[in-house]
């Protein structure tokens, strides 16, 4: 790991005040992707601020027909959230099935959404939840926020705030793991809003998280396994390396989408 | 330099770290607790894992300066006096090792599963609950039964969790 200057602010604000004035700069949050990257000097940061002790970052708070999540809380605690369990159960499920359970003691929902891994679990969370992004300077949309692999729309500085989740109906995440990594080889979040299905896929598009129309227009109109029959994605933008090649990772999407859409219709 | 202040096994702690030092660097390197090993500095194999503020995490994915302010129990922390700890007992018992490398991230592993999990752990829970935790050795299939049994003994010894 190469040397850098470590910063502890306490608010948002002296973390962004922070950011403008140290150069070459990335924000820590559990670190459990960002250290990895600056042993194996593929980052190598000068300044390095830790969103860590910045309690405006943390809670979970439900109103009305949304959830939203502090950006430093972890995923353990997302996964053991009695308000995320009884909104949307689905989503603590997915929290639950990230890494291990010492990853999940460290790793963040902030720095999950703002890596943008094309294999994590919670973008794929955000674009089927109706997700808004909320930063010190703005509100993103997560349709607009996911822009492809390891990249989003924060600027140079910008920092997540909190992620508000809107509460469907019926809602389900289904993971088929990368059984060394535990990363979604493919992974399919559905969910039942009132204004319409919504089919999000990680792991599987070379492109990163995306949604699949036709899936959700069918799923609009009605919420059930059978409604995804004669549905295939193309192969064509399916990602595809020595774990599985982009056909398998077509098919996996399809055969992911539907245990969602059965696993969510058990839930009624 | 960076100042870091913690509670390790009870005792405090200050030292001025290059803020780079891992957590599991400062422990075994700095207050010569090396019973906290290194298997794969990749966060994969769980070797590292330490308790901070109560729960298992890597440490070899954590930086000492973000262990400012916590409590680290280590697997040096845990037996009371001359007497294992009652996971550790059950790792001798149940022959729960081999050549021992895995051995302190697992236990302080299997302890954060029973405080989290309760003392009656069946074997599907213990064996998805270690899944951060590799071990080249054993096969892991008495590391499953120390563990089932170690949760019970848990019960049995609740005194011996107040280290934590
Ligand atoms: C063994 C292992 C298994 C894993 N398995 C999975 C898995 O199955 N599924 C999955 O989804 N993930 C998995 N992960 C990744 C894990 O969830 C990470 O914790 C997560 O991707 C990054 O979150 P973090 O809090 O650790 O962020 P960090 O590593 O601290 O930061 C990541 C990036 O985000 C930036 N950042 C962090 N917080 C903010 C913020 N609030 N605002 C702006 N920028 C910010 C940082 O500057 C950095 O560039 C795994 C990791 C490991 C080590
Ligand atoms: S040494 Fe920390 S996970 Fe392997
Ligand atoms: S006993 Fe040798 S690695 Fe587990």
């Amino acid at each position: 790991m190469y040397a850098f200057e470590y910063h502890r602010p306490t608010s948002v604000k002296e973390a962004a005040s922070l950011a403008g004035q140290a150069e070459d700069m990335k924000f820590l949050a559990g670190g459990h992707t960002l250290l990895p990257t600056m042993k194996l000097r593929l980052a190598g940061p000068s300044n390095l601020i830790d969103l860590g002790q910045i309690a405006e970052l943390r809670g979970i708070e439900r109103s009305g027909d949304t959830i939203t999540i502090g950006a430093m809380m972890k995923h353990a605690e997302v996964a053991s959230s009695a308000e995320v369990k009884q909104a949307i159960p689905a989503l603590a499920e997915m929290a639950e099935l990230i890494g291990d359970p010492h990853v999940r003691n460290r790793g963040t929902i902030g720095g999950s959404i703002a890596n943008n891994d094309p294999s994590a679990d919670y973008p794929a969370a955000c674009l089927a939840l109706n997700a808004t992004i909320i930063t010190n300077q703005r509100k993103i949309a997560a349709d607009d926020f996911f822009q492809g692999i390891f990249t989003t729309a924060l600027e140079e500085g910008e920092i997540i705030t909190q992620v508000s989740f809107k509460i469907p109906s019926q809602a389900a995440y289904a993971k088929f793991r990368n059984p060394a990594s535990r990363y979604a080889l493919v992974g399919v979040f559905v969910a039942k809003h009132a204004d319409g299905a919504r089919v999000a896929v990680t792991g599987a598009g070379s492109n990163g998280v995306f949604r699949v129309p036709e899936m959700e227009q069918a799923l609009s109109g009605n919420f059930a396994p059978e409604a995804l029959d004669g549905i295939a994605v193309s192969q064509d933008e399916m990602n595809s390396d020595i774990h599985a090649d982009a056909a398998y990772r077509a098919h996996l999407v399809g055969v992911m989408a539907r245990r969602a859409v059965q696993a969510a219709s058990a839930r009624g | 330099m960076t100042t870091v202040s913690l509670t390790v096994n009870g005792q405090s702690v200050t030292a001025d770290v290059d803020p780079r030092t891992l957590l599991v660097q400062f422990l075994r390197e700095n207050l010569r607790l090396t019973g906290t090993h290194v298997g794969c500095d990749t966060s994969q194999c769980g070797a590292c894992v330490v308790h901070l503020n109560g729960q298992a995490v890597k440490s070899c994915t954590t930086l000492a300066v973000q262990a400012n302010a916590s409590v680290v129990t280590t697997i040096e922390g845990i037996a009371e006096g001359g007497d294992l700890h009652p996971m550790q007992a059950a790792f001798r018992e149940h022959h729960g090792l081999q050549c021992g490398y895995c051995t302190p991230g697992m236990i302080m592993s299997a302890i954060d599963i029973v405080n989290r999990k309760g003392n009656a752990l069946d074997e599907q829970t213990i064996r998805a609950e270690l899944e951060g935790n590799l071990c080249r050795c054993t096969g892991y299939h008495n590391i499953v039964k120390a563990v089932a049994a170690g949760a019970q003994a848990m019960a049995q010894a609740p005194v011996q969790q107040a280290a934590e």
